[in-house]
């Protein structure tokens, strides 16, 4: 592995031309025969044999990489075990049942997590239905349609989007999204789909509804840059071979754009969906934290995330502080399984497009 | 076959009969309702940010005032008051992840690109950091308080600092990757034919070509944890008073800017719109250096 040779270097290289080593034999060896050396040293080869030959410094750098690498299975680990052993107390006394159980009772120590599973899974997925059509608009824009000038301040807007921190989404969300909410935008989707049901009830601009949408934000910029880089891998030719036909431009989007990289946008909307389950202070701020399970989307309701922030400091009692880290092994455990299935459709299409810089 | 007779060949399309009129020109109505509609959403998308950053500078800056950066916290109902301790607190508690995390980030990055390049180990442990990457920060949160805080007794800016170095490997380690990516062969290849050692050449000609994209992938990390309030939660837990001290509970801008956002006091909220414009302000500028190294620390016409 930390071999000084060169060659195994070139075999690895991605795509590099290989550069031949190994210059003809005659020219290494020295003119002079060799037989004459022991008699009197040289300067530069007493040199050399005095010098350490670097083998062991190389080893131990090379060790000690490994074991940074190898510290990212570490910390995952550590993060699994520590959840699973400080939720014992909760496991042991509900089992799965914890998570079908509606029951929230901290004084008489009765836990269930089902309306926080609810709540999570209800803003995650209205977050999703608003993002992706966005998204996917976006991106088709930025790699379509958009002239060349506007292409990178649009994606550097974007992109800032994705710095603003959580607590200041969530700071905008209270102070001007909630009262848009209640005043304006609620009233209205009550007169107009108030027959669906979905928008019944007290409507104090706090619920599931400004939870999601401020959830739709932050997700939006994740899944409009990812879908935007699979579909610039998609190579150029395909889109030429489809206009060629007489397709016009959305067919050509359509067949040649889409259609190769699908795999890849439900991968990147995979990844928005693991950042929505576990965001917390945005959501916290806004989604009312009540947990109650109801149609409306004006009610309020409560995370994973929001109830592990609200009520972890305060939480006294063994159980029930082990039935919020049993929440945070819940949510570990989901966002990891969907952010693995994400990277594995993301890396499928993108394996061989070159690497992206930032 | 190719010898049919060539009646049997198919009509010649008629492009002018009706139905196919009506076909091009339902085509080319849904191409300009589909273009249409993907710039209603990048205009749509672009709203959002246009008025969160105009709200934000225009809130923060009505707020913002010199005792912002110089007083502590004011006791509720005093006028005045700001957040130097939260700034202060904030920095050190960034210094402290930032020392502990941008080393061993780098150092697998070095490993991946460097060391273990196509091996299965690698993947798999690039496969892991990007799957770190995704975890919840609410849930560093809570392990790193099983870890420290429940065994210490107290919460600490310790606490805080671990959580957020954990935070920033994943992120720092794939940045080093694909920037050591782009170091062309020939440049190792040059060092290596000299007769340096590999773990000289990684870290004096690989590391050092690839610096300008490593330290602005470091700047990256260091603005994504800036603004994580969650981990910070129950390890830093936060703080009216200076403190310096690393076993000590220690405030930090978001969390300040939390809890004055969900308080009902107007000062306090006055207070939370300026923390956030310094924050905003603070990040922006580092991913707009990014912005500006990053593409100018590529090497041209390498590799």
């Amino acid at each position: 592995m930390s071999s000084p040779r060169m060659t195994t270097e070139n075999e690895s290289g991605s795509g590099l031309p290989n550069i031949v080593p190994a210059p003809p034999a005659k020219f290494v060896s020295d003119p002079n025969p060799v037989s004459s050396a022991p008699a009197a040293p040289s300067m530069i080869r007493e040199y050399l044999n005095n010098c350490d030959s670097g083998a062991m410094a190389d080893k131990s750098f090379a060790a000690v990489m490994l074991l940074c690498a190898c510290s990212i299975f570490a910390i995952v680990a550590f993060i699994f075990g520590i959840l699973v052993v400080h939720s014992h107390l909760s496991l042991a006394q509900f089992g799965w049942k914890f998570f079908a159980r509606s029951a929230w009772d901290p004084v008489s120590g009765d836990f269930g997590a089902f309306p926080f599973i609810y709540g999570t899974l209800a803003t995650s997925l209205l977050a999703l239905v608003m993002a992706v059509p966005l998204a996917l608009g976006v991106a088709i824009f930025l790699t379509e349609l958009c002239p060349q000038v506007l292409r990178a301040p649009i994606s550097f807007l974007t992109e800032l989007l994705a710095a603003i921190p959580s607590v200041v989404y969530g700071l905008w969300a209270v102070f001007v999204l909630v009262p848009i909410m209640r005043d304006t935008l609620g009233p209205f989707l009550y007169k107009f789909f108030g027959w669906t049901g979905l928008f019944e009830g007290a409507n104090f601009g706090v619920g599931l509804l400004t939870a999601s949408i401020i959830l739709a934000i932050m997700i939006l910029p994740i899944i409009s840059s990812l879908t935007r880089d699979i579909m610039t891998a998609v190579p150029n030719s395909q889109r030429e071979a489809v206009l060629a036909l007489g397709a016009t431009r959305w067919e050509m989007i359509r067949v040649g754009v889409l259609r190769n990289s699908r795999i890849g946008i439900v991968g990147a909307i995979m990844l928005g969906l693991g950042r929505a389950l576990g965001e917390t202070m945005a959501v916290t701020m806004v989604i009312g934290n009540h947990p109650e399970i109801s149609k409306s989307l004006f009610a309020p309701g409560y995370t994973l995330a929001s109830v592990i922030a609200n009520e972890f400091s305060e939480a006294t009692g063994d159980l029930y502080l082990s039935a919020l880290i049993e929440i945070g092994l819940a949510l570990f455990l989901v966002t990891i399984i969907v952010n693995a299935i994400a990277r594995l459709m993301v890396w499928a299409v993108t394996r061989g497009a070159p690497a992206r810089v930032h | 076959m190719s010898t049919q007779p060539l009646s049997n060949q198919r009509r010649p399309m008629d492009f002018q009969s009706k139905s196919m009129r009506i076909n091009s020109a339902w085509r080319s109505a849904m191409n300009y309702l589909v273009s249409g509609l993907s710039i209603l959403a990048t205009i749509i998308v672009i709203l959002p940010l246009i008025a969160i950053l105009f709200y934000l500078v225009y809130k923060g800056a009505s707020s913002l005032n010199l005792a912002f950066f110089t007083h502590i916290p004011a006791p509720v109902g005093e006028l005045g008051g700001g957040m130097a301790n939260s700034i202060v607190g904030s920095a050190i508690v960034l210094l402290l992840a930032s020392l502990m995390g941008i080393p061993i980030g780098i150092a697998a990055g070095v490993y991946l690109a460097e060391f273990g390049r196509g091996t299965a180990l690698a993947n798999a442990v690039r496969f892991t950091a990007d799957v770190l990457n995704g975890v919840p920060s609410i849930v560093m949160g809570i392990s790193i308080y099983s870890l420290i805080v429940m065994q210490q007794k107290h919460f600490s800016a310790l606490a805080g600092g671990v959580a957020l170095a954990i935070m920033m490997v994943p992120t720092i380690t794939r940045t080093t990757e694909e920037m050591l990516a782009t170091v062309p062969h020939a440049i190792r290849e040059a060092a290596l034919g000299l007769g340096v050692p590999k773990w000289r050449t990684a870290v004096s000609v690989s590391l050092r070509t690839a610096s300008p994209g490593i330290i602005t992938g470091c700047m990256l990390a260091f603005a994504r944890v800036a603004g994580e309030t969650a981990p910070l939660l129950f390890t830093a837990f936060g703080n009216q008073f200076w403190s310096f001290r690393l076993d000590q509970p220690i405030a930090a801008l978001p969390l300040q800017i939390y809890v004055y956002a969900i308080s009902p006091y107007d000062e306090w909220h006055r207070l939370a719109w300026a923390g956030s414009l310094v924050l905003i302000v603070m990040i922006m500028v580092s991913v707009t250096l990014v912005r500006i190294f990053a593409n100018r620390g590529v090497l041209k016409g390498g590799s």
